[in-house]
């Protein structure tokens, strides 16, 4: 499981809040995975400073399309810049902390 | 023995999609499967993206078929501008609701992979595009783009193949395009998945000179053309020429044309060439054949009838030029409209590019003449075999639709008989032109070697080209051969010279017969003459003796009287 992203800084200020959006296919086995996945994650580094958006392409399939959405489940963290994308349930949660630039404590 | 019967089972059959690309439809015999995904790959720039485009733009504006083109590689604007190459206003018909574009865009640095996923995102995408325009076409160009963007090989092709079985489900007619790999269709072996039907284009550079083929390797429930067909790429997009056997199943004419030099006409029984049928004029260099196709020319256009004209060795310009010499002046029918000309290199492209150049200016032109000036030097763009299966299929096309064509080819000066490439057995009419050489000079002849379905002269006449055009003189065969040129002068002038001089020697033989008539009569009336005078003579003579033969016998009678006188007492 190659995981290729570039490094770069990620300057966070400790009060910025953190807009992540998982875009899904109906409700599937991996969709429910991912949120899981993803709660319990922000749930560990993030207390307090995310908002999660779930947006359902069945419901809104033109947004597919504008944010280039093609593998499900998709993840992106809108904010803080820059934007990064992780496709896959989040299963592999030190591949999902490092693509999004969580340093644990 | 039973046979099948396929006509209850014609309802099953296979329906086909047209495509609208010239030529395809006809060797697919329909088009591509209809509500089946078929697969287009080829070497990078070998046309495929412009089949799939041209396929949709077909759809949308000839058959009525909204489509959908989803692009892996390029984006939407980029698409608008190649799209535009073929002449068609792609944001038009996004604005019409007849094309939809998508661009997928992935970039691998941007994505992480953590976990199981799906293409379930392209599957949404894709239906909502359907949906939107009611989509009966698709084109993936490429989609083997996806293998670079994601590195799960296996969820991929799991997701591929859910993809297609969908599109059929679906009912859409699909087009998949892929690039060619070492050995296999496909880089990533896609052809796996999609099984109805695989393209195959090609672009190989022979000589310097390139190629483009298409070959239908797999075409599941339908025949289909399995040779390798040469297609050119022009303002148009794909254009093709199949081969076809319909050549031989024409229906043909009686009509009959000038050639446009009388006596011509006159040695081919008659009336000249048959509409439709095919003229070889094949000659040494610098003997005639431009100038004799040049006078049919120009007796068509003055019947009204186009002409095309593609000239592989002089420029318009110059064969206009060099005709008015010959007292034909091709301007008029030009700016008529009546005559065109194409001239080229046959080095310019290929043989296949040549053919289907043609037969896309006779489609457009619809010519009724088509002449080829002259079809020798194809032999720098092929072999002999090559050659002669582009006048076939030429051929083939032109009889057809009912179009005259003359073919000129400079033969060997040791081939009396034959053309350089064998091409006589195709053509209906086989005129030669031919210098004979005497006394130091070199006359044109012309000579007719065969006319299908007319009688023909067999003699040889004497070609001159004067500037009133083209002039066929009978030769003198003398003791020394035939005589051309100033010899035949000589000799004809000689023959005047006796022909004068016996009909003075008739005169005077004439004349001679009627001197002697007189004399013989003046004789006659001289002998009558002289006859009379001595019948006269004679008769004068006669009573003369008659008087004394009277007196004798007067005389005699008295003696007696008186001397039976004495004797009686």
């Amino acid at each position: 499981m190659n995981v290729i992203i570039e490094q770069y800084s990620v300057e966070t200020k400790d009060d910025e809040v953190w807009q992540l959006s998982l875009y899904i296919a109906g409700q599937t086995p991996k969709s429910v995975r991912a949120l899981a996945n993803l709660r319990a994650v922000c749930e560990k580094h993030l207390i307090g400073k995310y908002k999660i958006e779930i947006i359902d392409l069945m419901k809104t399939p033109q947004i597919g399309r504008t944010d280039q959405i093609l593998a499900i489940p998709t993840l992106i963290r809108k904010r803080p810049a820059p934007c990064v994308k992780i496709i896959g349930d989040l299963s592999h949660t030190e591949s999902v902390l490092v693509g999004l630039g969580i340093h644990p404590k | 023995m039973k046979t099948i019967d396929n006509s209850s089972l014609a309802g099953h059959a296979l329906k086909k999609c047209p495509t609208g690309i010239q030529g395809f439809d006809e060797i697919t015999f329909g088009g591509l499967p209809l509500g089946r995904t078929a697969l287009v790959c080829g070497s990078a720039g070998c046309g495929k993206t412009l089949m799939a485009m041209q396929f949709l733009v077909n759809g949308a504006m000839l058959y009525d078929e909204p489509g959908v083109f989803m692009s892996f590689e390029e984006s939407e604007t980029e698409l608008a501008e190649n799209f535009a190459s073929l002449g068609v206003d792609l944001n038009e018909l996004v604005a019409q609701k007849k094309i939809s574009i998508d661009y997928v865009y992935l970039d691998k640095s941007e994505i992480a992979e953590t976990g199981e996923y799906d293409l379930d995102g392209l599957f949404v995408r894709l239906d909502y595009a359907i949906s939107s325009t009611g989509a009966k076409r698709v084109v993936l160009d490429t989609i083997e783009a996806l293998f670079s963007s994601l590195s799960n090989v296996t969820i991929l092709r799991a997701e591929l193949r859910r993809l297609f079985r969908w599109l059929k489900n679906r009912g859409v007619t699909a087009i998949v395009t892929g690039e060619q790999g070492n050995g296999m269709f496909t880089r990533h072996s896609i052809e796996e998945y999609v099984s109805d039907c695989v393209i195959l284009l090609g672009h190989e550079v022979v000589d310097q000179i390139s190629t483009r083929r298409l070959r239908i390797t797999k075409y599941r429930g339908s025949a289909h053309g399995t040779n390798e067909y040469p297609f050119l790429i022009d303002e148009q997009g794909i254009c093709i020429m199949p081969i076809t056997s319909i050549g031989l199943n024409t229906s043909t004419s009686t009509k009959r044309i000038s050639s446009g030099v009388e006596r011509l006409d006159t040695m081919l029984g008659g009336q000249g060439f048959y509409v439709g049928s095919s003229i070889l004029i094949s000659g040494t260099a610098g003997t005639g054949k431009t100038s004799l196709a040049v006078s049919a020319v120009d007796a068509a256009c003055r019947r009204g009838e186009r002409c095309l004209y593609f000239a592989f060795e002089e420029s318009r310009s110059q064969i206009v030029r060099n005709m008015k010499s010959i007292g034909i002046d091709l301007e008029q029918w030009i700016s008529q409209g009546l005559l065109q000309f194409y001239a080229s290199r046959p080095t310019l492209f290929g043989l296949e590019m040549h053919l289907v150049n043609m037969y896309k200016k006779v489609n457009e032109f619809k010519p009724q003449i088509v002449v080829l000036d002259p079809i020798s030097n194809m032999e720098a763009v092929g072999n002999f075999a090559d050659v002669k299966l582009l006048i076939t299929r030429l051929l083939d096309f032109l009889k057809l639709k009912n179009i005259t064509l003359l073919l000129l080819d400079l033969s060997n000066v040791n081939h009396t008989e034959k053309t350089g490439i064998g091409v006589f057995s195709l053509t209906d009419t086989w005129i030669g032109l031919r210098d004979i050489e005497l006394n130091g000079e070199r006359n044109r002849c012309l000579y007719i070697l065969k006319s299908r379905g007319t009688a023909h002269s067999n003699q040889i006449r004497e070609f001159v080209l004067t500037d009133q055009g083209i002039d066929l003189l009978d030769v003198y065969t003398g003791s020394g051969g035939v005589l051309t040129g100033s010899a035949r002068y000589a000799q004809g002038e000689k023959e005047k010279a006796q022909r004068l001089l016996r009909q003075q020697e008739i005169e005077r033989k004439r004349r001679e017969i009627d001197r002697k008539r007189q004399l013989m009569e003046a004789a006659i009336i001289d002998l009558k003459v002289t006859f009379e005078a001595a019948k006269d003579e004679l008769e004068k003579i006669i009573t003369q003796e008659e008087v004394q033969l009277g007196t004798q016998d007067k005389n005699r009678e008295q003696l007696a009287t008186v001397r039976k006188a004495d004797a009686t007492e």
